[in-house]
């Protein structure tokens, strides 16, 4: 079945090679919201799922692109394991290969790592059509480039995955969440300072209105041994005043968080964006009040202030200013969805960086080895 | 493809290279370059001392902008070049290429700047890696990856083969914790990987910079993680009389949710030989010794250590100790720690190799490894990280004696081959530098070596940074596939490889 299956790929991919076509990646589809648009042929990998692999005394599993991201969970919490890196889902269609094309990473982050720590090998089908395999299943590889870490976030311009085999971890012995309100400055500063010292932190958020004065809302969440996790937990309510969530109140907002369900994340008019930005450890408050007047400026603080979400006007004037805001402050920033009105191009360019006239360029050259004839050049990343 | 060409003449050497001594000294100090035999010999190899070459000089620029300009005359003059840390590899990496130069960037060695609040250090490409730790201590934070080697090997060369260490179960490889890389194109073009964010935009270029072995760019800035120094560390020494039991109890640790601080194994050859050494009191009747280390707050470490004490007594430790304090603590781990020094009183010569495997099958390789033993006539210590499947059996052998050196090649190739066959790689830590080059024709097929060829012409198209390391020429693979099936000795030809 599945050889039927990467026959079909290899047949659909040297044809667009040889008709000199581009082929969008599908797998759920549920997103053609994010990245740039095209209108390019779909490839689907739905039908293409399953399992191959699960050993959970190796941290490993390996899957094919089309399965279903829940599958793969359902399969992991049998054995107490998770990704860490707690992908977002967005809908039952979510995919392990799309996934992987996204490269996104939810609220664990911040301590476990991004998805790309945690992909150990892939298997993939280049724009020759080619079935090639890097990497492996084993946590120390340096035999030849890491060409399967090229992929995550590639956004399916690079090459088809067939399977991939991620790294997995046990679920904590404990976990807890506190929250309280306090001001964006206080939050980032107890975060940073708390991130130095050994202490059980796994995840946190901070939810403020447009008035960059008034206090918003701060959830951390604790995960780890039982013992560290209490005692993490009384120095966290003495020196915040902090309370602790219920248990299943905390488990739905950190998930909601991931998907983008809160209602912080809703109030998107047809004019608007949600703009992310990825900043350093530490980058102080951005007075966002300064880049447009109007919207409802919500903001929300993740990854102890490394990601900010920014709701605000689409228009092309203020995509620049929140480009130049994050360049600033040593990070960059994508208009991560529109509303109804959204300008085209959604991503920072590379040209954005310093030094990057020589990176453009062996980034070209590193898509033409995987893809002499275009077949993935959907323009979906820059 | 590789550029292997036939010697040319001893007068068109020299020739070559007065003119690239020329070249290269104004843009160095006085003791920068060096082109003597006598001052170029202790560049000829790396930690792998078996293979050795002269290269034509070796330059040792101060800072990036030297080394920007030393690349553009190499590129000019279309002569190679090996980039070249501290020179602890044990893969042949930096061994130099003939009429090539040697670019050391050891005299790179300044600590740049140091961020409690970032939890950051921006380092140079020489700073040693244990020199991080030590600069920060005062802070109550350290950089988490420890190769063995962390006393001499440096920041950059640890980039280039993506090393770790004892704790890199728990706290990850050097990919998990640097951030950001400065380097230098072959062109001379001066790049930057990664950012202080938490993602790029555009392709992740971090990553294949990582364990590239100086192929791709010549580092000369590492932006590194620090990560919180545990209050506490504590480690359970734990006794087997069976392979198989200590192999499956790596296994059932893990399984039990358990992720340690350090998961390492040594075999009874290995206990006896260091024991002799350190004195530590380990139990020489044991098969395999366990250390199972746990770091955190006190109430963690507690907690964790009885449950691994549970979970090793269950999968049949005949022995069980827990140290008490630091001293004793350091003592358990000082035989592993000197498990090379060892090696090297109880025998003239060691070939350590370097592969890693899933960790339900370590029983089934160490069984393999002792019939091996009787194979090629020669003794073998093994002394591993076993959290992570990566096995580093150090194979005894009398250099002087050239057959002992061949038969202890061969050994070393069946054992990477076997690593492949049992669905694991043939270098986990060190790098295929020109030691395990043929190896690699074993594990990747000619497509996959294509697109290798590829991403090493999108960063250096002249082919010139370190050329003919790590990723073999299809020639060189169809050679060496004759060699091996002609020999009789490739096992299993009837396996799909890996
Ligand atoms: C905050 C946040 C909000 C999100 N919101 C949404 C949302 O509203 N809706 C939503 O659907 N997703 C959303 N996502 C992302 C998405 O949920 C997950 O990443 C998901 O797993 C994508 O799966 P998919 O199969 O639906 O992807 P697809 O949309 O099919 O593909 C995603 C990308 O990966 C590429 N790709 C897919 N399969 C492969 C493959 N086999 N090989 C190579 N490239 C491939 C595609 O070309 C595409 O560029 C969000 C993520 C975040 C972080
Ligand atoms: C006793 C002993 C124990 C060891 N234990 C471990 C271990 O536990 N884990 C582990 O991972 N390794 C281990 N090693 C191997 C070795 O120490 C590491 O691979 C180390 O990272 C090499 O660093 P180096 O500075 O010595 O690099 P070198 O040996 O000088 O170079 C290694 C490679 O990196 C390239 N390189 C070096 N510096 C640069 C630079 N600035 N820019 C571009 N390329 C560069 C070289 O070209 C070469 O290919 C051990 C070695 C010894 C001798």
């Amino acid at each position: 079945m599945s050889d039927v299956q990467i026959q079909q790929f290899r047949e659909q991919i040297q044809h667009a090679a040889a008709s000199k076509t581009a082929l969008s990646i599908q797998g759920g589809g549920s997103k053609s919201w994010y990245g740039n648009p095209n209108a390019h042929t779909p490839l689907l990998t739905s039908g293409f799922h399953g399992i191959v692999d699960y050993q959970p005394e190796e941290l490993v599993i390996t899957a094919r692109a089309g399965t279903p991201l829940a599958t793969i969970e359902a399969a992991l919490a049998e054995k107490n394991q998770m990704l860490a890196f707690e992908p977002p889902h967005f809908g039952a269609q979510a995919t392990f290969g799309g996934a992987i094309g996204a490269g996104l990473a939810g609220p664990g982050r911040i301590s476990a790592g991004n998805l790309r720590d945690y992909v150990l090998g892939t298997r993939l089908m280049d724009g020759q059509g080619h079935d090639l395999s890097f990497g492996g299943k084993v946590m120390k590889n340096v035999a030849g480039y890491d060409v399967s870490r090229l992929l995550p976030g590639s956004l399916g311009t690079f090459a088809l995955i067939l399977e991939a085999s991620v790294k997995v971890l046990p679920k904590p012995a404990s976990t807890a969440s506190l929250r309280c309100f306090i001001s964006e400055a206080r939050a980032l500063k107890v975060l940073n300072e708390w991130a130095g010292q050994p202490l059980p932190l796994s995840a946190s958020s901070w939810i403020g209105s447009g008035d960059a004065n008034a206090d918003g809302e701060l959830t951390i969440r604790l995960a780890g041994a039982v013992a560290a996790v209490q005692s993490a937990t009384v120095l966290m309510k003495s020196t915040l005043g902090a309370t602790e969530l219920d248990p299943a109140i905390a488990a739905a907002f950190w998930r909601d968080l991931r998907e983008h369900k809160l209602d912080c994340f809703h109030a998107l008019g047809a004019d608007d964006a949600l703009y992310r930005l990825a900043l350093p450890a530490a980058c102080p408050p951005i007075d966002f009040s300064t880049l447009a007047s109007s919207g409802t400026q919500q903001r929300v603080l993740e990854w102890h202030g490394q990601q900010r979400w920014w709701h605000g006007p689409a228009d092309a004037s203020t995509q620049a200013k929140v480009k130049a805001k994050a360049i600033e402050h040593g990070g960059h920033a994508s208009c991560f969805r529109v509303g109804s009105n959204g300008v085209e191009q959604r991503f920072t360019l590379l040209s954005d960086q310093a030094h990057s006239a020589a990176l453009t360029a062996v980034q070209a050259q590193l898509r033409k080895a995987f893809d002499p004839s275009g077949v993935f050049a959907t323009g979906r990343l820059p | 493809m590789n550029t292997v060409a036939p010697p040319p003449d001893l007068l068109e050497i020299q020739a070559l290279q007065a003119k690239l001594v020329s070249a290269l000294r104004p843009i160095l100090a006085e003791d920068g370059l060096l082109w003597e035999p006598e001052d170029t010999i202790p560049y000829e190899c790396d930690g792998l001392a078996a293979y050795r070459r002269m290269p034509l000089a070796v330059a040792l620029p101060e800072n990036e902008a030297q080394v920007s300009r030393i690349l553009q005359v190499c590129h000019a003059m279309n002569v190679p070049v090996v980039p070249r840390g501290a020179g602890t590899g044990l893969s042949g990496g930096a061994m130099p290429i003939a009429q090539g130069l040697v670019l050391s960037l050891a005299k790179l060695k300044k600590i740049v700047d140091i961020n409690p609040f970032t939890r950051t250090a921006v380092v140079q490409p020489g700073v040693r890696n244990l020199a991080i730790s030590e600069a920060v201590a005062h802070l109550g934070l350290y950089y988490a990856p420890d190769p063995s080697s962390q006393i001499a090997c440096s920041i950059g060369g640890n980039v280039n083969e993506n090393s770790g260490g004892v704790h890199c179960l728990k706290y990850g490889l050097t990919l998990h914790n640097v951030l950001r890389v400065r380097g230098v194109l072959m062109s001379g073009e001066i790049v930057e990987f990664g950012s202080l964010a938490p993602d790029t935009p555009g392709l992740d270029l971090l990553a294949i910079v990582m364990g590239s072995e100086g192929m791709l760019a010549a580092v000369t800035e590492v932006t590194v993680k620090l990560v919180p120094k545990p209050k506490l560390a504590q480690v359970i020494m734990a006794s087997f009389d069976d392979i198989e039991k200590g192999g499956n109890a790596v296994a059932a640790i893990i399984a039990a949710g358990i992720i340690p601080a350090g998961l390492e194994m040594m075999d009874k050859a290995t206990t006896r030989a260091v024991e002799e050494f350190v004195h530590a009191g380990y139990d020489l009747d044991a098969v395999a010794i366990l250390l199972c280390e746990s770091d955190g707050t006190p109430e963690e470490v507690a907690e964790e250590i009885g449950r691994m004490t549970a979970v090793l007594e269950k999968a049949g430790a005949s022995g069980i100790r827990i140290s008490k304090n630091e001293t004793e603590r350091l003592t358990f781990w000082s035989g592993r720690k000197n498990a090379f020094p060892a090696a090297g009183r109880i025998a003239a010569d060691y070939y350590c190799m370097d592969g890693t495997i899933p960790r339900r099958h370590i029983a089934t390789l160490l069984r393999r490894i002792q019939e091996m033993e009787k194979k090629y006539r020669l003794g073998c210590l093994n002394v591993f990280h076993a959290g992570d499947g990566n096995m580093h059996p150090l194979i005894l052998f009398n250099g002087a004696d050239m057959d002992e050196w061949h038969r202890a090649e061969e050994f070393g190739t069946d054992i990477l081959e076997a690593c492949v066959e049992l669905g694991g790689t043939i270098t986990g830590e060190h790098g295929v530098g020109i030691e395990k080059i043929n190896s690699m024709c074993v594990q990747f097929g000619e497509h996959e070596r294509e697109l290798f060829w590829g991403v090493k012409r999108a960063f250096d198209p002249a082919q010139l940074l370190n050329p003919d390391k790590a990723i073999p020429s299809l020639s060189r693979c169809a050679e060496y596939g004759r060699m091996r099936i002609s020999g009789g000795k490739l096992p299993h030809p009837e396996l799909e490889r890996f």
